[in-house]
């Protein structure tokens, strides 16, 4: 079976420098009591990230000419493990950080790059992901918010659902159909940096099954976007939006989710653990273990140039399952009742928040199974 | 050696295997039939001593490089003791002593076994007995990790195992024996200090090579898989264009990376102070993918897997078998889960990332 290496990486000195960067930058948020330490990369906090993006930690490989750091994937694979790890509030900036940043980056127009790139960078410049729409979900190909040429740009309508974050992001990156979508249904896509703070877009709050506001639909009425918005070339969106999923889809994001819950696990079951609770724990850490392995490879395929899209597909289904695992192993060895407004039981109220957003983990970001479709394409079956 | 010449070795082993453990091969070692002929054609290229060092007569493979190996030999289904037999002289030449010819198995390889060395005269004498060793009846030598009155951790090889001891057989029909060394008799220069990877015992590593092998058995068995797939149609197409099985296979090769990537892990820390964490994950992931790659491959089949005519059994018999060696998974689970929590919830990330 030749598919499916994930060839072992050595992390770089360089790398490590910056692991003790951010453990000392994160150590100072902790002191000034600005880390709740259950937050992870949803939780938006836009005074976290202009720290973060000040102390460096953002846009970590772009050029520096457009306020980057021109460090190796490797580098920034560290910093977002580390951020993930202590549950730092990187919610505002990740989607700018882990996607849109690079989709522009790499196919944006000159004046975007110049506008946009120095203030993700700074922190101070939020995404949103605009892909899926009510009758477009999993199948992404049937997209039907439209955008029709007018003089200068485009003109949009239609609508977005599921967007994260719009509510408080600066833009977002919208999939809009403009042309035909042909033989093989992936034509006629072209992807547009949408300004939300502009007229003839508005957004309306969703809330979840924990109560909280995350996601929104967004509904474009005669939005017009100027020509140097588009990313890419006219008809370009569908290779494009696979390229990025592979990235949404490729970090250490899609294991670490509830990975305080584990630390909190830990420590509830006590220095010395029955053997069941010992069995259990040790299961989960052994899969997490590989689960890194596995995640940094990829960010070693990445930086040797490689586009691993079936390997994070593969990474996403085995570390989302992970992550759903955890809450139900850890209420099995603890007798706890979850409880969202325990303020005495940190555990309780952990699990709580973990069992309700569990559910979200193996859709987000492509359900499992459309991953594992993927991952049977990159298998040589169909 | 240079990691283009050790590349050239695997090709060679890999082709050394799949020309001679052939299906007749196989079928006799299954019963009980020592196979002489592929263990000649091992020795001839040198893979017993893969891992001795050069000096000392052998390849001087690295471990990493090494442990690629033992995946080819678990893919290849290799009916011998050389996983045992490499990991043994490895250890022996590393003790100072010198690497006989023929098959070398080892013991304790359990948790619950455990020998005692008693000093007679200018020798030493045994004491205490070896459950379920490999090839215990066949193998010419037994490296045996034993503690002297001292507590003082030790290696011995004894020439010739004793007859006459229980010969029990694995899931694959590979020999497990007992073997009673009580009162065996030892020269001077048959007991060497344990090298510093053994001082512990031998679980650890044979923990580590089991866990390698299982790799290269569940790949295998997926490739079975794969390849059945894609040629055996029902309802008017290959059964690889259904979904259901598709998912299957696509879960199975998860379970599969995650073990190859924790048993990579286990190979990079060889000798690292991470060392015995490495391979209890490498060995509990690997033990419980194995399960779950053989359920699904042989699932694909259908009936024609449960046959002796398939070959899939001998990768899948001996993934059933593998994963309960040197400590299934819950031994290990167990031992991680235990170092964790006293170890405590903010300690566990440095510990994943050595760092
Ligand atoms: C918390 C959260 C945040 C999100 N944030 C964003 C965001 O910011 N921006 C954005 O654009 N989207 C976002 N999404 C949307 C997400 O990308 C979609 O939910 C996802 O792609 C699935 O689409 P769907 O919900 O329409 O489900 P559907 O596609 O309708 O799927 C329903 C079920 O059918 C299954 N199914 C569908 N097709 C197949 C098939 N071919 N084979 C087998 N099974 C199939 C699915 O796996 C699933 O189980 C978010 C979703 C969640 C839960």
């Amino acid at each position: 079976m030749q598919a499916f290496q994930f060839d072992t990486v050595t992390l770089p000195p360089e790398a490590e420098a910056m692991r003790r960067r951010v453990r000392a930058f994160l150590a100072e948020e902790r002191a000034a009591g600005h880390l709740s330490g259950r937050g992870s990369w949803s939780a938006f906090d836009p005074e976290f990230s202009r720290r973060a993006g000040a102390a460096g930690f953002i846009g970590v490989t772009w050029p520096r000419e457009f306020g980057g750091h021109a460090q190796s994937f490797l580098v920034r694979y560290v910093v977002t493990e580390e951020m993930l790890a202590a549950g730092a509030p990187c919610g505002a900036h990740w989607v700018a950080d882990r996607q849109s940043g690079p989709q522009i980056l790499r196919h944006g127009s000159e004046a975007a790059k110049r506008d946009i790139l120095p203030r993700i960078c700074a922190g101070e410049c939020f995404f949103a992901i605009g892909m899926s729409e009510p009758d477009s979900g999993s199948d992404l190909a049937a997209t039907r918010t439209r955008a029709v040429r007018t003089e200068g740009g485009w003109l949009i309508n239609g609508s977005k659902i599921w967007t994260s974050r719009a509510h408080r992001a600066h833009y977002l990156i919208a999939l809009v159909r403009t042309g035909e979508a042909g033989e093989d249904r992936h034509g006629g896509l072209t992807q547009f940096i949408v300004d939300l703070a502009q007229p003839g877009v508005t957004v309306r709050p969703i809330r979840n099954l924990a109560g909280g506001h995350e996601f929104n639909e967004v509904f474009f009425k005669d939005y017009f976007v100027a020509d140097d918005r588009m990313v890419g070339k006219e008809g370009q969106g569908w290779s494009m939006v696979t390229s990025e999923l592979a990235f949404e889809r490729s970090g250490p994001d899609r294991f670490l989710s509830d990975y305080q819950l584990l630390a909190e696990l830990i420590d509830r079951v006590g220095e010395a653990p029955g053997e069941r609770q010992a069995v259990e724990i040790g299961r989960l850490v052994a899969h997490l273990a590989a689960l890194r392995r596995m995640s940094t490879s990829i960010a070693g395929m990445i930086e040797s140039g490689r586009s691993p899209g079936v390997e994070a597909a593969l990474v996403k289904d085995v570390g989302t399952s992970f992550e759903r695992d955890l809450p139900e192993v850890a209420r099995r060895i603890v007798a706890v009742e979850p409880s969202v407004d325990d303020g005495e039981d940190g555990f309780a109220a952990a699990l709580a928040d973990v069992e309700l957003h569990a559910p979200s983990f193996t859709i987000r970001g492509g359900t499992r199974e459309i991953l594992r479709g993927m991952i049977a394409r990159g298998l040589g079956l169909r | 050696m240079s990691s283009e010449i050790s590349g050239i070795l695997l090709d060679q082993a890999d082709r050394l295997f799949a020309q001679h453990v052939t299906r007749e091969r196989l079928v006799e070692a299954d019963a009980g039939r020592w196979p002489e002929a592929i263990w000649q054609a091992v020795e001839a290229a040198g893979l017993p001593l893969a891992l001795v060092a050069e000096e000392a007569g052998g390849a001087g493979l690295a471990a990493a490089d090494g442990m690629r190996l033992l995946r080819r030999v678990g893919y290849h289904t290799v009916p011998l003791p050389l996983a045992e037999t490499m990991l043994a002289a490895h250890l022996w030449a590393a003790a100072g002593g010198t690497v006989p010819e023929g098959p070398i198995t080892l013991g304790p390889c359990n948790d619950g076994d455990a020998v005692a060395l008693d000093r007679a005269g200018a020798g030493f004498t045994l004491r205490g007995r070896l459950h379920r060793v490999p090839w215990g009846g066949q193998a010419g030598h037994v490296l045996v990790h034993a503690r002297d009155a001292g507590g003082t951790a030790r290696l011995a090889l004894l020439a010739r195992p004793p007859a006459g001891n229980a010969e029990r057989t694995n899931l694959a029909r590979e020999p497990r024996v007992t073997l009673d060394l009580d009162g065996i008799a030892l020269a001077e220069d048959a007991v060497r200090p344990a090298p510093k990877l053994a001082e512990e015992g031998l679980l650890v590593l044979g923990a580590l090579v089991r866990a390698q092998q299982m790799v290269g058995a569940m790949e295998r068995s997926l490739d079975y898989g794969l390849t059945y797939a894609n040629e055996r149609k029902q309802f008017g197409r290959p059964i690889g264009k259904f979904q259901a099985v598709q998912h299957m296979l696509a879960i199975a090769a998860g379970h599969y990376a995650a073990a190859a990537a924790a048993a990579d892990f286990a190979a990079q820390e060889w000798g690292s102070a991470r060392f015995g964490f490495a391979v209890a994950v490498a060995k509990a992931r690997a033990g419980e993918a194995a399960g779950a790659v053989a359920e699904a491959a042989h699932q694909v089949h259908g009936a024609m897997g449960f046959t002796q005519e398939h070959p899939l059994h001998y990768a899948t018999r001996r993934l059933w078998s593998w994963r309960d060696e040197f400590g299934h998974e819950a031994l290990w689970q167990e031992r991680i889960g235990r170092q964790v929590c006293a170890a405590g919830g903010t300690a566990l990330w440095p510990m994943l990332v050595g760092a």
